[in-house]
């Protein structure tokens, strides 16, 4: 922020900054339902790469069925059928048959890009828009001054992201579910022998990640920008995936993660709309080179599930 | 893990004959991962309203109906080698490059602005300078997560990863600045390329009016030297060692961070080349998108040749013909190009989840054998 004092003095004008802030946490969605996801998935110890080919499939799915029927739970509806489907289709190889995992990801990623571009241009061609969701001011809450612009006048697809937060803080930390999720992402032979079924708690961990990484692609198409192109994601999946090691698999930090990530973007869009020196190519920078500094220097290592990117094979240990 | 030490360790012993039935086994398993993709692509054409046999016939008919088609092949083949050659560097090392189109990127820009800067030097020396600094770039772009892997622990997927994205913003900016055409910015077109590059760098093209360069011939050469490097010198022995088990590499004396980083650092070299190559040798000047996916559809290729230096060369030739012939089936019955990118992404994913078949079905054979020399 303190560049911005050098650069262009308006940020301190409060309105300018209210607007940054509301779309830092407008933008912070997809970010959130794929890293949520993720970490889930992860938490029992199997790393899906392929989270951005999931939301291009996702937001293109929901976009084409909101295009041909108009109805956007319908769009809910089929991007969660196509991240059930892709999580059953990576649980099958990264699981069933212990693929290493950085590699199926990538493959899970190139098919779902290219199928997505594929569909995109044979099922619809040009770049169309759809009605998308729209905002709803909170009663009450929306009113308050200030905060009340930058929380609670959202579109419904926000605020279900920054749900999954405690939800998922929920299911690791409270239940006896979360509980077989983490044994079987730090021990899975201990799990094993305690009868876990390893493979099954995996199965659904992914799939339910996957099934995320689908609603972030919808929220994408339905209530970011209301339209879909080739490669729309543009390598969103891939920073939900390092959100997820910058929060340590806690879901509350990797919100606090998802929101920085978003609002560094903000401010650097908002940096071009301002035509602001600096050049708006190497602002786009800014995040990620955020992400691998804080990747060298978050406390990672101890929350690390133990069993992370290990196929689990019975009397192996 | 056991079955594979079991395998690795009695196999020679065994005899010191080349077991051609587990050869072609090792073989079949990414041709039949490969023709069930295709099927799966089939499907997806039926299912589009489109005939898979026209789609097809038009694919090959693009690489094998005339010179032109089957040159092209061999042109973009090219990076696929050499960035495959990179891979199988990291991946014997157990570290996961996916940062290939950053890399090409990186040399990319290096050799453009390399060539420009020194457009007075004369060819003899303008040439090999430009490749060896569009390695060295490539090779700074994979040195950065090698070096975040073993000092600080950052996972090398998600750090090549933002490596990508870093290189991309970083080829936008200097395309729409101090890279860009002189002549576009006096014109008015402000197209988001460089100035065309001095002649006497561009790589001499081996059949005339096409694409195919001779960075080709090198990159064949380059695959040789891979092989040499990874299986006849200490260094290559080494990379392989820490790449089977970091632990036993460890207790034998072996400084595994540093051949992790240097793996890195080589396979960035490559896909480095590759850039360089694609800009001396096919475009002449950089331009936007100038790896056209080379950085991930080089690992398919790597991973077809069963991580083997040599066995890249024709599975890059292979995946080199298959995105020629895409492009050709989309021009000639409009089915879209991306047909082919799906196929890919299927193949990774059948040819990593058939490894599991192959190293149970070497086990049992092993077992077998054992068995019957103890009879």
């Amino acid at each position: 922020m303190y560049q911005a004092a050098t650069a262009e003095t308006s940020i301190f004008r409060l309105p300018v900054a209210v607007g940054i802030l509301a779309a830092a946490v407008r933008m912070a969605t997809p970010y959130l339902f794929a890293a949520v996801g993720e970490a889930i998935g992860q938490s029992s110890g199997v790393l899906n790469l392929g989270v951005d080919g999931v939301m291009l499939l996702g937001a293109f799915a929901s976009f084409y069925v909101v295009l041909t029927t108009g109805s956007l739970w319908l769009g809910v509806l089929a991007a969660l059928i196509v991240g059930l489907l892709m999580g059953l289709l990576m649980s099958l190889i990264s699981v069933t048959l212990k693929a290493e995992q950085g590699i199926s990801g990538i493959g899970l990623y190139m098919f779902g890009l290219g199928l997505s571009s594929l569909l995109f241009k044979v099922m619809v061609g040009t770049v169309k828009t759809v009605v998308g969701f729209q905002p709803i001011k909170i009663p009450i809450l929306g009113d308050i001054p200030i905060l009340g612009e930058i929380l609670f006048q959202h579109s419904l697809p926000v605020y279900a992201a920054f749900l999954t937060v405690p939800l998922a803080w929920i299911l690791l930390d409270k239940t006896t579910w979360g509980l077989k999720i983490k044994a079987v992402g730090h021990n899975p032979a201990a799990a094993d022998s305690l009868g876990v079924n390893v493979n099954v708690v995996r199965y659904v961990s992914v799939t339910i990640g996957s099934m995320m990484a689908g609603l972030a692609g919808a929220s994408l198409s339905l209530a970011l920008v209301n339209l879909f192109q080739e490669n729309l994601t543009a390598g969103m999946g891939f920073i939900g995936v390092a959100l997820v090691y910058f929060g340590g698999w806690r879901p509350v930090a990797i919100m606090g993660g998802a929101l920085l990530f978003s609002t560094v973007n903000a401010f650097q869009l908002w940096m071009q709309v301002l035509n602001v020196k600096i050049p708006s190519d190497l602002a786009v920078m800014l995040p990620y080179v955020l992400t691998i500094a804080a990747l060298a220097f978050a406390p990672k290592l101890m929350r690390q599930p133990v069993a992370l990117n290990k196929p689990f094979e019975r009397g192996e240990h | 893990m056991s079955s594979d030490i079991a395998a690795e360790s009695s196999a020679p012993s065994r005899r010191l004959a080349y077991d051609w039935k587990d050869i072609g086994l090792r073989l079949a398993l990414p041709v039949l991962a490969m023709l069930v993709a295709l099927l799966i692509g089939a499907l997806m054409l039926l299912l589009l309203k489109a005939n898979p046999l026209t789609a097809y016939a038009a694919l090959a008919n693009g690489v094998f109906g005339n010179l032109y088609g089957f040159t092209q092949s061999l042109a973009k083949a090219t990076p696929l080698l050499l960035v495959g050659l990179g891979i199988c560097i990291a991946f014997r090392a157990s570290v996961i490059n996916i940062g290939g189109e950053g890399q090409i990127i990186a040399g990319a820009l290096m050799a453009t602005w390399f060539s420009l800067t020194c457009r007075t030097w004369p060819g003899y020396l303008l040439l090999p300078s430009t490749m060896v600094m569009g390695f060295l770039a490539g090779s700074a772009w994979g040195f950065i997560p090698g070096i975040l892997k073993v000092r600080f622990s950052v996972n090398e997927i998600l750090s090549t990863v933002m490596m990508n994205a870093i290189a991309i913003q970083l080829m936008n900016f200097l395309l729409r600045g101090p890279l860009m055409d002189p002549e576009g910015v006096r014109e008015g077109t402000f197209l988001p390329q460089s100035e065309r590059l001095p002649e006497q760098v561009w790589l001499p093209r081996l059949v005339p009016q096409t694409l195919l360069h001779a960075g080709a011939i090198i990159a064949v050469v380059l695959a040789v030297v891979v092989y040499i490097f990874l299986w006849r010198t200490t260094i290559g022995y080494r990379i392989r060692a820490v790449g089977l088990n970091r632990e036993a590499s460890r207790h034998a004396g072996i400084n595994v961070p540093v051949y992790q980083a240097l793996s890195l650092t080589l396979a960035g070299g490559f896909a480095g080349l590759a850039g360089v190559f694609e800009v001396i040798g096919v475009q002449h000047r950089l331009m936007d998108g100038i790896t056209s996916g080379y950085g991930f559809s080089g690992i398919v290729a790597a991973l077809f040749g069963g991580l083997h230096p040599l066995g890249v060369i024709p599975a890059s030739w292979l995946f080199g013909s298959l995105l020629v012939g895409a492009d050709k089936m989309q021009r000639a019955v409009q089915v879209p190009s991306a047909l082919i990118d799906t196929v890919l992404g299927l193949i990774v994913m059948f040819v990593v989840g058939s490894n599991l078949l192959s190293r149970r079905w070497s086990a049992r054979r092993v077992i077998a054998a054992a068995k019957a020399e103890g009879d």
